[in-house]
């Protein structure tokens, strides 16, 4: 039986993905009978380059894959190098939980109404050191270059990174490594960066990967900060799949496959720049300068990352005070009245979608959980460790449904599932869900797995107890904390996902997210605060529970506690 | 639940006669009701505004006590969503048992459906509260966008577009386009409209070219191609020399009516426009917008339309549909939906026609401080054809998106 998890894992994954991709190709080229198309064509692409302003959308979708993961990227090193064991260390290892938990189109909505014209910033100075009466004319929001998207997927991509960085340094001995090349003089982020990074980054490049997709082909975000004439490519290819005229379904198929296009691109253009820094930094790293730019990579560390986290907090707390505000003309710092009447009005309705997303959320992450422990249970008893990182192994595939844009097959699984006659239930939504939610439950689960000493399992074997004694009595109850932490992410990323629960339930299924980004068509800022703080509280339920139950059953037990 | 037998046999029946199930017969009132008592009717409507929402929800709660139907909104953020879903039914085969049991709709997304052979139907004339919308003498009851209505969908809402504007900004407001043109002249970045194709900027795009055409008839036939360059060109003049004008200077636009609202509460513009003439009124009212702002239309007339309930040909709950549909007719849903405390969204009830009881609804109702009557509405112009609708956001698009 558990010899055929991984092989289930993989089905699960690869099988609905490639159906999908494979119902967006047919379109493309122009066949989808229902509409009339039954001869193969290239027309669908010829009316894809006609559009006015695609090869804009594609540049920007493009440019912030690659600029959105450099910056994430380089401000999580600059920090590790630079703040570890400080007290801001401290701070922004509890901060992370709660960042991560912050829905992307909260953090979009929460950055917008800090940096608009109108926004809580210019509020805040204004009129006295401004003079501004009236909000300036000035296109800081859904600027035409994307700086403010990018910005949005910065401040969500960092804590992400981050995490990912951090599971990934326990197999490193981090410390040894800088404490050896600060016994020959290196400075501390210095020695960190030389000796740290190089084997760190191919641990963490999987997850690279999949930020350059993530933020190459993201509809929320983009549709909240990104430019609108034209929009990036992913948002294009939404609207021409909404638009009335349903023979714009062949065009947007097209635009499917060169959305899929883009982002390979993205991660092409990556993999070279991958090896320009390994050439250009190999000469750096055994240079022997050993303080040069210490103090500026140091502070650079820090102001950036507080500059980031601060940002997303401040942007989460406008939201909380627009739900809380009466009428606010601008340039008042705070709004003239403060009322609940918003708070009233949401939450009769907010029972329904609230059961429905924990439901949704909490039995596709259980299901994720039992696959993941059976394969790498599995993987324990067979004694095979796969290759870490590295892009042959069979692990990549996890990484399929977070590196395929969800815009690109999504659709044509819909197609799929109506062929097959399955009716959209909650139950097709869990499985659309187990896309997203099995890769990174998987991930944050198999460090600790792998990681766990192999001589407790031994030590249980020989005292008579079957693996599979061994496995419930043993390994599960001493690996509980990274257990629920692996739940919690789980839970967290089934609670974000937009596209797949409206598209797989047809939207009958509504849960908070949904209603939230249909509210959010309304722009009703001080809606969106109500819902934004409620789709961000319940995954911080599930971080909350996953840091503080182990203290609690492990109250005699400190080292079971799992604290970072 | 006791099995009867007997009851079983029209079941069994139409188990029988296999997906070819008989439609209901909207003639036959009683067995419409009969047949819908019980059924979960999913409603697939646009879901952007909280009143709105607040407004299904009511009228879910009417259904279930007076006629034993569950009904389910479904929320869409885009009408077409739910043009999608039925065309990935038909393409998939499925003919009988679709999700979508009504939609909110009008305009190109009808005219898109009718062509497809999306729509069940004809059934709406045979609703018995149709006759209340007077539709001899009302042809927007029976011309969508000028598509022929034919039965296949119930009048729901009726709205026209109205300007709105800070009276503590603005002293005073443009009359026409061509004033709104030199009004922006003097006040550069106080205006702006929503993003086309949104349905909001094409009213206003339209909305101009009604007003600055030569000769505005041919609008309402299919366009000709060749007609295209000729009729726009005046347009095109007055939209270039507007843009810069604009909020940001035209290089970036709101995307819908709500955020064009926003940008009016946050005191960004003082000038814009929406499709419901309650919209100033209710936002003062939910704390959106101060209450110094008013709304008012042009000289010329400002265009109009209405919306209405479809269904769709493999609805699998269309008895239930249609009940609820009626039920929307009613004077009291109708009443209920003007009322700007509730939605303040218009009826489409020929209301002189109405017995006094039922007219005493109406009259009930207070407007709001920004809300014109209906006689400073003016007159309602119609919608142009969706091909020119279609033509124009295309070419509005191929102008300026990019650029």
């Amino acid at each position: 039986m558990l010899r055929l998890a991984p092989w289930l894992i993989i089905s699960l994954l690869v099988g609905p993905i490639l159906a999908g991709l494979a119902m967006a190709v047919l379109p493309a080229f122009g066949y989808l009978p229902a509409l009339g198309g039954e001869a193969a064509s290239l027309a669908p692409w010829q009316a894809l380059f006609a559009q006015p302003g695609l090869a804009r959308s594609v540049a920007i979708s493009f440019a912030s894959g690659l600029v959105t993961t450099a910056i994430s990227l380089a401000v999580v090193l600059l920090f590790l190098a630079g703040a570890s064991g400080s007290r801001l260390d401290r701070w922004i290892r509890r901060m992370i939980s709660p960042l991560l938990s912050i829905p992307h189109a909260a953090a979009a909505f929460g950055l917008a109404f800090l940096i608009a014209p109108s926004g809580l910033l210019a509020r805040l100075v204004s009129p006295e050191l401004t003079g501004w009466e009236r909000p300036p004319d000035a296109l800081v929001v859904n600027d035409p270059w994307g700086l403010a998207l990018m910005a949005g997927l910065i401040i969500k991509e960092i804590p992400f990174l981050l995490l990912m960085s951090l599971a990934a340094l326990h197999q490193l001995d981090a410390e040894r490594r800088v404490a050896m090349a600060r016994s020959l003089g290196y400075r501390p982020a210095i020695a960190w960066l030389k000796v740290v990074v190089p084997s760190l980054y191919p641990l963490i490049r999987l997850p690279v990967f999949a930020v350059i997709a993530y933020a190459s082909s993201v509809v929320d975000v983009a549709m909240i900060l990104g430019p609108t004439l034209p929009p990036t490519l992913a948002v294009s290819i939404l609207t021409w799949f909404n638009d009335p005229d349903l023979s714009r379904r062949f065009m947007a198929s097209a635009g499917a496959l060169l959305q899929f296009g883009v982002t390979a691109a993205a991660l092409a253009s990556w993999w070279g720049l991958e090896c320009l820094v390994r050439r250009l930094g190999r000469g750096w790293v055994t240079g022997g300068q050993r303080r040069r730019g210490e103090r500026v990579l140091r502070l650079a560390g820090k102001a950036l990352i507080l500059l980031a986290a601060g940002t997303a907090l401040v942007g989460i707390a406008g939201l909380a005070l627009n739900s809380l505000a009466g009428f606010w003309r601008f340039p008042d710092a705070l709004p003239q009245a403060f009322t609940w009447q918003h708070w009233q009005r949401a939450l009769p309705s907010l029972g329904g979608p609230v059961t429905a997303t924990l439901m949704i959320a909490t039995v596709s992450t259980l299901l994720a959980l039992g696959l993941s422990l059976a394969a790498l249970e599995n993987e324990q008893r067979s004694g095979r460790h796969p290759a870490q990182g590295r892009l042959t192994s069979a692990l990549t595939l996890l990484y399929l449904p977070l590196i395929v844009p969800q815009i690109a097959f999504l659709f044509g699984l819909v197609v799929v599932m109506e062929a097959l006659g399955t009716r959209p239930t909650t139950w097709l939504v869990i499985f659309g869900h187990l896309l997203f939610v099995l890769p990174y439950v998987f991930l944050s689960l198999s460090e600790a797995y792998r990681r766990f000493d192999p001589r407790w399992t031994r030590v249980a074997l020989t005292l008579g107890a079957t693996p599979n004694g061994a496995f419930w009595r043993v390994r599960l109850p001493m690996l509980l904390a990274p257990l629920l932490t692996a739940m919690a992410v789980g839970l967290a990323v089934s609670i974000g996902q937009y596209l797949p629960t409206l598209l797989l339930g047809a939207g009958r299924v509504t849960t908070v997210t949904t209603e939230a980004v249909a509210l959010a068509a309304g722009g009703n800022r001080r809606l969106i605060g109500v819902w934004a703080l409620v789709q961000a509280s319940l995954p911080l339920v599930g971080f909350l529970i996953a840091v503080g139950l182990p203290r609690l059953l492990w109250s005699n037990r400190r080292g079971m506690r799992g604290t970072p | 639940m006791p099995i009867r037998p007997l009851a079983l046999l029209p079941a069994l029946a139409l188990m029988l006669a296999g997906p070819l199930q008989a439609a209901p017969d909207p003639t036959d009132w009683n067995a419409v009701l009969d047949e819908a008592r019980g059924q979960t009717v999913y409603w697939y409507a646009w879901a952007g505004e909280e009143r709105t929402n607040d407004y299904i929800q009511w009228t879910a709660d009417r259904v279930a006590e007076d006629f034993d139907i569950e009904l389910v909104h479904v929320k869409l953020s885009d009408t077409a969503e739910a043009v999608s879903r039925v065309l990935a039914e038909k393409q998939a085969g499925n003919d009988d048992r679709g999700n979508v049991d009504m939609i909110w709709i009008n305009g190109e997304n009808f005219a898109t459906m009718k062509a497809n052979d999306l729509l069940f139907g004809p059934w709406s004339e045979q609703l018995p509260h149709y006759p209340l919308t007077d539709p001899e003498n009302t042809p927007a009851v029976r011309y969508d966008w000028t598509i022929p209505v034919d039965g296949l969908e119930s009048p729901w809402s009726s709205s026209q577009v109205v300007f709105y504007y800070d009276t503590a900004l603005v002293d005073a407001h443009p009359r026409s386009m061509t004033e709104l043109l030199d009004w922006a002249h003097d006040n550069p970045g106080e205006f702006t409209y929503a993003r086309v194709p949104n349905f909001l900027g094409n009213a206003f795009i339209t909305q101009a070219l009604l007003e600055l055409a030569e000769e505005s008839e041919i609008l309402y036939a299919n366009m000709q191609e060749a007609d295209f360059d000729e009729i726009t060109a005046p347009l095109w003049a007055f939209l270039d020399e507007l843009h810069p004008l604009l909020w940001r200077g035209g290089r970036a636009f709101p995307a819908n009516s709500s955020e064009l609202r926003r940008l009016m509460g946050d005191s960004e513009i003082s000038l814009a426009l929406s499709f419901s003439t309650t919209e100033a009124s209710g936002a003062i009212a939910n704390l959106e917008l101060p209450d110094s702002v008013r709304s008012y239309v042009h000289d010329h007339g400002m265009i109009g339309n209405m919306s209405f309930m479809a269904i769709p040909y493999n609805a699998q709950h269309k008895a239930g549909a249609m009940v609820v549909a009626n039920f929307l007719l009613s004077p009291e849903a109708q009443a209920h939906k003007q009322d700007p405390r509730v939605w303040g969204s218009n009826t489409v009830l020929s209301v002189e026609t109405l017995d006094e009881a039922d007219r005493a609804r109406f009259d009930g109702i207070d407007l709001g401080i920004a809300t014109l009557s209906p006689d400073e509405l003016g007159e309602v112009l119609g919608q142009p054809h969706p091909t020119w609708v279609d033509a124009l956001a295309e070419a509005w698009q191929a102008r300026y998106v990019g650029r």
